[in-house]
């Protein structure tokens, strides 16, 4: 492992050439960094216990990591691929996401029933908002104005005020929500629904639900097909469904919700993350401990590189 | 590990010495609109387990209803709907029934219990029973699925059936084909016997001998004593045919544990001990299930056990039939739980449901011994054309449940 770390710090050193891939591995309590382009394996950088959710700071020079069973949030600079610093996170952090202008981060906290608001600037949670029963997906909208929390014992999407903290409406969806997705557009909130096997598109001015998608995937039951993570391309056309342990993404029509294709990839199909200019799609597999990548144009897997144990999170970027 | 249960069977005649009713409510008054659902169970003189670990906890089950009814409630306060859980242990059978009919008096509807299965039977057929349900959270009682089943009674907690066909399909799956059967005293091991010869048959599963559980050791805690078991357990597994697994029917916790790596042959043990099939087990975190151990042993200050497990599910479905169905009447609630678009999130990765012929929840059955989760059936490539689930327990098409 030193060596990698070197190696990464040697090329850290020079001018980034392309995109990186970071990886959360649940098990291993590490992140591995691929490069983009050749995926070849760069470092392998030791985190805090149990990393699950990862995201990118909107100046893209950190890299923000849920160490789930150290209850708290770490920060990855990208230039060193160090550990320097920790956030708070409240108890059992697993999924967050970030306001549009960086300043802040909206963090589940499963053990809680409660969404923790860190100001990253300050290094302090600045406020909390009781919600339902494991809350686990977490979406900010496009204007930063309302950030969605789904809870999965309690089936709902809260929408929260980011202003005032407080809960504004509360939508029950199928059993079981794992993720929530904004349209680009900010006129739809998609949420997945892993037992339940369904994705709900709510409209998100009035709270309603305007779409249940489901998934009948060729030669399997169903019951196999239990979405997760949701990815929306930019043009708002198309969104891409890991399916879990249906070993597939569904790749939907945004417009009609018409399921257009499933792709085959690793074993249980956690969550997934564009490459910046959204022509590749990479997959963390859960079980296969890989990571597929996606041609979004074709709609194929052209790749897949083995990675930590239980991959569970990727993001792309420099 | 063996399982921690009550000898409901057995325990019931012992308990009618004394007659003071223990009808409690633990939690506050309920509120105006509150959904009302009665606890009711009797407290089990528990005989001591053979192991001197795991000791049976004086609170299994109720545990489990308490923190579903916290669940209930946090997702409530964001539908206006609030739960409410009275609790009645009763000392015995009559006190049980009283409490029963005393919480139908007052209008409750919706009942989680506890119970011996002849005790269930005697409250589902009284006369005031007929517009209640009842969620038998415990008893996995074949014949409550069968000939013994009521319109009135739904079932969280799976039937012996259920657990006995988890185990033959994994020894499938393994490729194990031959089983010795060592059966206990009490008639819950007979009951419990009586479910692995079925599940044998069905997946062809040939039993090589079936080896009554007679001795008592007596002293076995004297500073000799495991000589006494060793030379026992050698001596009725000497001269068998080969096979593959010995399956023990002990849910007494009586000898079950002293089998292992005492047998002639060196064979693996499963059944009520070693590799056991159930509901719900101390290793078990997939699916999300480290958040529902979590949170229960923050609760309860102990582990989850099945029978706490089958509570929970008891309670959440009452409270997920509300929150779908959109009411907090107890007639409609029943109704929804019956219903096409009823279903339940366990920490088992898939829909719980409960089957129409017989009120069963179907569930996965999780294959655990006391330290790893080795498996969970249905095993793959087991198919069904309704559910996967119905490969475990009695199907539709051979029930024995008629109901009027």
């Amino acid at each position: 492992m030193k060596t990698l770390l070197l190696t990464a710090l040697l090329l850290a050193s020079t001018p980034a050439l392309a995109d990186r891939i970071y990886v959360s591995n649940e098990k291993d309590n590490t992140i591995t960094v691929l490069d983009g382009q050749s995926y070849n394996i760069l470092a392998t950088v030791p985190t805090g216990q149990r990393p699950r959710a990862i995201l990118l700071s909107v100046d893209g020079k950190s890299l923000y990591i849920c160490a789930s069973d150290s209850d708290e949030i770490q920060v990855m600079d990208l230039a060193t691929l160090k550990i320097t610093g920790t956030l708070p996170s409240g108890p059992d952090p697993e999924r967050f996401d970030t306001s549009p202008d960086g300043k802040f981060l909206y963090v589940a906290n499963e053990n809680d029933n409660k969404v923790s608001v860190v100001d990253v600037a300050a290094g302090k949670i600045v406020a909390e908002t009781p919600v339902g029963i494991e809350p686990e997906g977490m979406a900010v909208s496009p204007d930063g104005k309302t950030v969605v929390d789904t809870t999965e014992t309690t089936s709902m999407a809260h929408f929260i005020d980011t202003e005032t903290h407080k809960v504004v409406a509360n939508v029950l969806v199928d059993s079981r929500p794992r993720v929530a997705a904004w349209s680009p557009d900010g006129a739809q909130v998609w949420v997945s629904s892993e037992v339940g096997g369904a994705v709900n598109v709510i409209d998100a001015t009035t709270h309603k639900i305007l779409k249940k998608i489901t998934f009948d995937v060729p030669g399997l039951t169903t019951g196999k097909a239990q979405p997760v993570d949701i990815k929306l391309t930019k043009d708002g056309a198309t969104a891409f469904i890991a399916l879990g342990p249906a070993n597939r993404v569904a790749v939907v029509d945004a417009k009609t919700f018409a399921i257009q294709d499933y792709i085959l990839v690793g074993q249980r199909v956690w969550n997934m993350g564009f490459s910046p200019d959204q022509k590749r799609l990479m997959t963390a597999n859960g079980v296969s401990n890989d990571i597929t990548i996606i041609d979004v144009a074709t709609k194929k897997p052209v790749k897949s590189v083995p990675v930590g144990r239980s991959p569970w999170g990727v993001v792309v970027g420099p | 590990m063996g399982r921690i249960r009550a000898l409901s069977v057995l325990a019931l005649p012992l308990l009618f010495t004394t007659t003071v009713a223990a009808a409690q409510s633990s939690t506050p008054a309920p509120t105006a609109n509150a959904i009302e659902i009665a606890y009711i169970g009797i407290k089990s003189d528990r005989t001591l387990p053979l192991s001197y670990l795991d000791q049976p906890p004086a609170d299994e089950g109720i545990q489990g209803a308490r923190l579903a009814l916290a669940d209930n409630n946090t997702t409530g306060q964001f539908l206006n709907q609030s739960f409410h859980l009275s609790e009645a242990m009763a000392v015995d059978a009559a006190v049980a029934v009283d409490a029963f009919k005393a919480r139908v008096a007052a209008g409750d509807k919706l009942f989680v219990v506890d119970l011996p299965a002849p005790v269930l039977l005697q409250l589902a057929d009284l006369p005031e029973a007929k517009d209640v349900t009842i969620l038998d959270a415990t008893s996995e009682d074949d014949a409550l699925r069968a000939e013994g089943c009521r319109r009135n009674v739904l079932h969280s907690s799976p039937s012996r059936a259920m657990l006995a066909d988890a185990l033959m399909q994994y020894m499938m799956i393994k490729k194990w084909s031959r089983i010795a059967l060592i059966v206990g005293g009490d008639p819950a091991d007979k009951l419990y016997a009586d479910a692995v010869r079925n599940a044998a048959r069905k997946f062809r599963i040939k039993i090589v001998q079936e080896i009554p559980w007679t001795f008592d050791p007596g002293s076995r805690r004297t500073d000799t004593g495991h000589y006494a078991v060793e030379a026992e357990v050698a001596r009725i597994t000497q001269g068998l045919s080969d096979y593959d697994l010995l399956v023990v029917a002990d849910e007494g916790d009586n000898f079950g544990d002293e089998l292992g790596y005492r047998t002639t042959l060196p064979r693996p043990v499963a059944g009520t001990q070693g590799l056991v099939p159930s509901a719900w087990a101390r290793p078990f975190e997939q699916w999300g299930a480290t958040q529902l151990q979590s949170r229960f042993l923050k609760a309860a200050n102990r582990w989850m056990t099945d029978k706490d497990y089958g509570a929970w599910l008891a309670v959440r479905a009452v409270g997920e039939a509300a929150a779908r169905g959109q009411t907090t009447d107890p007639a409609k609630i029943g109704a929804f739980m019956r219903s096409k678009d009823f279903d339940l999130a366990g920490f088992k990765g898939t829909k719980l449901t409960f089957r129409d012929w017989d009120g069963q929840l179907r569930e996965p059955i999780l294959l655990a011994d006391a330290r790893s989760l080795v498996s969970v059936s249905p095993q793959p490539g087991f198919l069904h054309q309704v559910s996967e689930l119905d490969t475990l327990g009695v199907d539709r098409p051979e029930t024995k449940c008629h109901m009027p």
